[in-house]
């Protein structure tokens, strides 16, 4: 008897929040995944950097792809300027797809991101593509024969890169696009390499593994510019094909507070993402510089949100 | 001699006073996890994480802290099962379907001590395993696509029906529900929400842990609440405490066998322990001589769901080291530890970092020997939970439950799911259904709709692609011969079985 009552007595501890009095990131998913990462690194760099006397506390809200949080903090917490959410690019493509139950995304502030994953588009080593222009044709030339895996659903970040980018080539009949969705990036890699799917679509701190094994070969990779130790890797524009899909690392705080709060959180995250501690945990992480704050965030936010609305309507998600 | 070489280094790095202290902590804390229902190995890693970072430990004593948790969590699992009938986590469950009738019979520690060794035996072959073939084993994952996945998990639903030894239609009718429940969220291959009503908190489908606390501890708690506690579960016999040489020796192949089977399962990311640990007991099931004692307490009955969970938790190693790919939620947890701590599973992990591996491997050996060392004298500690009244055991067990279910996703919705769940696995046990077909139709479900509709996503509609490779057709045999051989062979066995909880009954 005395094991279980330590034991349920230690099990409340490690489980039921402590009542925050400092800052709180809350991170809508269990310990482990992107947003946990992105709630702690940013605590942790807000206590060194001086910025708050006391450790952050990091609450993991998981469910709905963040839509547990998301709403929570509107219904809940709409003025308390103590709490931050992390968030990606999952967050505002589930909110443009009305995977909120009815939640928008002007139902929070959005502070900014100070980190972005950069989308990429990798085949099996001995795969017949070699360019991103060959998997296109490809793809026009018959869109049954190319399969695409991806780390998300039908509708999720992965599965719309390939879209956007089609799109931007020319291509029409978005529903034609064969897309597996697998659980995470590198069960959609092993997909891939085993000759299942013909091409896998994530980002790429993802697949640094494999590409560095030699198991895959990236044909390109969706952002501004080339990326930083992997110089050899042709971004998409090069290739004719406009298209910069970054899984960004940001923050929302909630929509009722005031004016002077969210500057502070802005700053917060401004001087959080300069600091040189950041810039290790990016290079370590894969992550690259993608940094926007306040007032451009937003703009970047609605503008990224009426996007995936136009992609996720041509593949019937959306009415 | 490369490999003993590795492993001495190993060793080197991992055993020092302070990580041993860490591997015995960590494997008393893990035993707790695993026993205490709602807990599983998952929560337990997730909750220690944060924990061991505030700790401040480096890298290799936070593994070997975390992995000393994953062992003693997959060793604990059995703990609950067998003594309650309310299995601690979800690969203990095929646990309960022998070990709590020995409990019953008096044999409690018996069942505590064979499924103790059991879980030593799968879990050391397994960690002998990883290290021997970990880089040659990574490839077999490529040779599973969605059509051989699919064979797989429909392999698995055609041994179902041995379960529920006294009646298949209701073993049947439960996998049915289970499958059903399997259903809500939202569906993968299309992105839109099913059965989900609007609630957020149904979005990502039944978590079935909820559903294994709420059908089994809950349900539990209604039946005391109605009889008054005088037919309840718990209150099993006290027999004697000796280690039971004989059944140990009995039970070797069994162990043996659900090593292996556990193992491969494992290896396969999309397969996992409770699939490991469900064919290992169908497949002893199926080998043995004395078929029908199987349900009502045959020790072999729970060597080798044992043997099979922990192989597969060994197992599920080989492709989160090699390939970064999580064959099952702890080990999706161990592999955001290790990406936290900035060391990338993947295929260059092993040449790249063979310090990490191969102290990683040290710890897990170092756990295996904690565990074993710690559980066999602890039998007598845990059969002593038995002595205490049932009427205050119970609320104990319920409010751990509740704790364990709110830690999940820190929401009330669960809770009261969970309570719908005890509401449902009351109502089956008053119609005498097995409970254990719901879950592992929860469990299985999703994986298999997910691998059929991808199969039917890249064939472009074609069936014939289910049967495209020699891997599918062999799994597609055995799936067949598993469905049809029991109808034969009925008529070799003996007269039906009794109902599996019968008290009166004293066999093996």
């Amino acid at each position: 008897m005395k094991n279980w009552t330590r034991a349920a007595a230690a099990a409340l501890m490690m489980s039921v929040a402590v009542p925050a009095t400092a800052a709180e990131c809350i991170a809508p998913a269990n310990p482990g995944g992107g947003w946990d990462f992105t709630c702690r690194q940013i605590g942790r760099l807000m206590t060194e950097l001086g910025i708050v006397p006391n450790m952050v506390q990091v609450t993991n809200l998981a469910g709905a792809g963040g839509g547990v949080a998301f709403t929570q903090v509107v219904s809940k917490r709409s003025s308390d300027p103590e709490v931050f959410v992390a968030a990606s690019s999952a967050t505002t493509t589930r909110l443009a797809q009305n995977a909120f139950a009815g939640a928008t995304a002007d139902q929070v502030r959005w502070v900014g991101s100070i980190g972005g994953d950069p989308g990429v588009i990798v085949v099996a080593k001995d795969s017949p593509y070699q360019n991103l222009t060959d998997l296109i044709e490809a793809v026009k030339a018959d869109p049954s024969s190319v399969a695409f895996a991806g780390g998300s659903a039908v509708g999720g970040f992965d599965h719309l890169k390939v879209l956007m980018m089609l799109d931007k080539a020319g291509f029409e009949d978005m529903r034609a696009v064969k897309y597996i969705g697998l659980d995470g990036g590198a069960d959609a890699i092993t997909q891939t390499v085993g000759g299942f799917a013909h091409a896998m679509t994530g980002d790429l701190s993802e697949i640094t593994g494999f590409i560095k094994s030699g198991d895959v070969r990236p044909i390109a990779v969706l952002s501004e510019e080339r990326v930083a130790g992997f110089e050899d890797v042709p971004t998409a524009k090069e290739q004719g094909v406009d298209t910069v899909a970054m899984n960004w690392r940001g923050i929302y705080v909630p929509k009722d507070i005031s004016d002077a709060d969210y500057q502070k959180w802005v700053d917060t995250l401004k001087q959080v993402g300069e600091s040189e501690q950041w810039q290790a945990v990016m290079e370590e992480n894969g992550l690259e510089p993608y940094m926007i704050l306040g007032d451009d965030f937003q703009t970047f936010v609605d503008a990224n949100i009426a996007e995936i609305q136009e992609v996720s309507r041509e593949i019937g998600l959306l009415q | 001699m490369d490999t003993l070489a590795n492993l001495a280094m190993g060793f080197s790095i991992a055993i020092t006073p302070f990580t041993l202290m860490l591997a015995v902590i960590g494997c008393f804390v893990g035993t707790i996890i695993g026993a205490l229902p709602g807990l599983g190995p998952s929560n337990g890693v997730a909750l220690l994480i944060p924990i061991s970072f505030s700790m401040g430990l480096d890298a290799i004593s936070a593994l070997v802290l975390l992995t000393s948790v994953y062992y003693g969590a997959m060793y604990g699992g059995r703990i609950s099962s067998i003594l309650l009938n309310i299995p601690g986590d979800e690969p203990a469950m095929m646990t309960t379907l022998d070990g709590y009738p020995m409990a019953r019979q008096g044999m409690a520690a018996e069942a505590l001590v064979v499924s103790g060794v059991a879980s030593f035996v799968g879990a050391l072959l397994a960690t002998i395993g990883l290290m021997i073939f970990a880089p040659y084993l990574a490839r077999v994952a490529y040779q599973f696509g969605p059509a051989e996945y699919f064979a797989l998990y429909v392999l698995a639903f055609c041994t179902l029906g041995g379960i529920g030894s006294s009646n298949q239609a209701k073993a049947a009718m439960a996998a049915a529900i289970g499958l059903g429940i399997a259903m809500i969220g939202m569906d993968k291959t299309t992105g839109m929400p099913r059965f989900t009503f609007g609630e957020l908190h149904l979005m990502d489908g039944v978590d079935f842990l909820v559903a294994i606390v709420g059908l089994f501890a809950v349900a539990e708690v209604f039946h005391f609440i109605e009889s008054h506690g005088k037919d309840s579960a718990i209150g099993v016999k006290l027999g004697k405490i000796l280690v039971p040489w004989r059944m140990l020796r009995q039970t070797s192949g069994a162990m043996l066998r659900g090593t292996g089977i556990g193992f491969v399962a494992g290896v396969l990311p999309g397969a996992g322990a409770s699939l490991g640990s469900f064919l290992a007991y169908m497949a002893e099931k199926s080998v043995a001589k004395d078929k029908h004692s199987f349900g009502k307490g045959n020790p072999k009955g729970v060597a080798a769901p044992e043997a099979g969970n922990n192989a597969a938790a060994g197992g599920a190693l080989v492709p989160m080291l090699t390939l970064g790919v999580p064959g099952s939620g702890t080990t999706a947890v161990l592999l955001a530890l290790l990406l936290t701590l900035n060391i990338t599973p993947g295929p260059l992990l092993f040449t790249e970092r063979p310090e990490v591996v191969w102290s990683l491997i040290a710890s897990l050996l170092i756990a295996n020997v904690v565990l074993l060392l710690m559980n066999v004298p602890m039998v007598k500690v845990f059969v002593k939970i038995l002595s205490v009244p049932a009427w205050v055991l119970l609320p104990g067990v319920t409010m751990i439950a509740f704790v364990g279910i709110y830690s999940l996703t820190g929401s009330s919705f669960d809770m009261l799911m969970m309570v719908g769940f005890g509401v449902l696995g009351y109502v089956m046990r008053k119609l005498d259904m097995p409970t254990v077909p719901v879950i592992l139709g929860i469990l299985l479900g999703n994986a298999m709709e997910d691998n059929l509709r991808r199969a039917m996503v890249l064939s472009n509609g074609d069936w014939w692609y289910l049967l495209s490779s020699p891997i599918a057709v062999g799994l597609w045999i055995a799936a067949i011969l598993g469905f049809v051989a029991p109808i034969f062979l009925r008529r070799l066995l003996k007269k039906p079985a009794l109902p599996a909880t019968d008290p009166t009954l004293n066999e093996d």
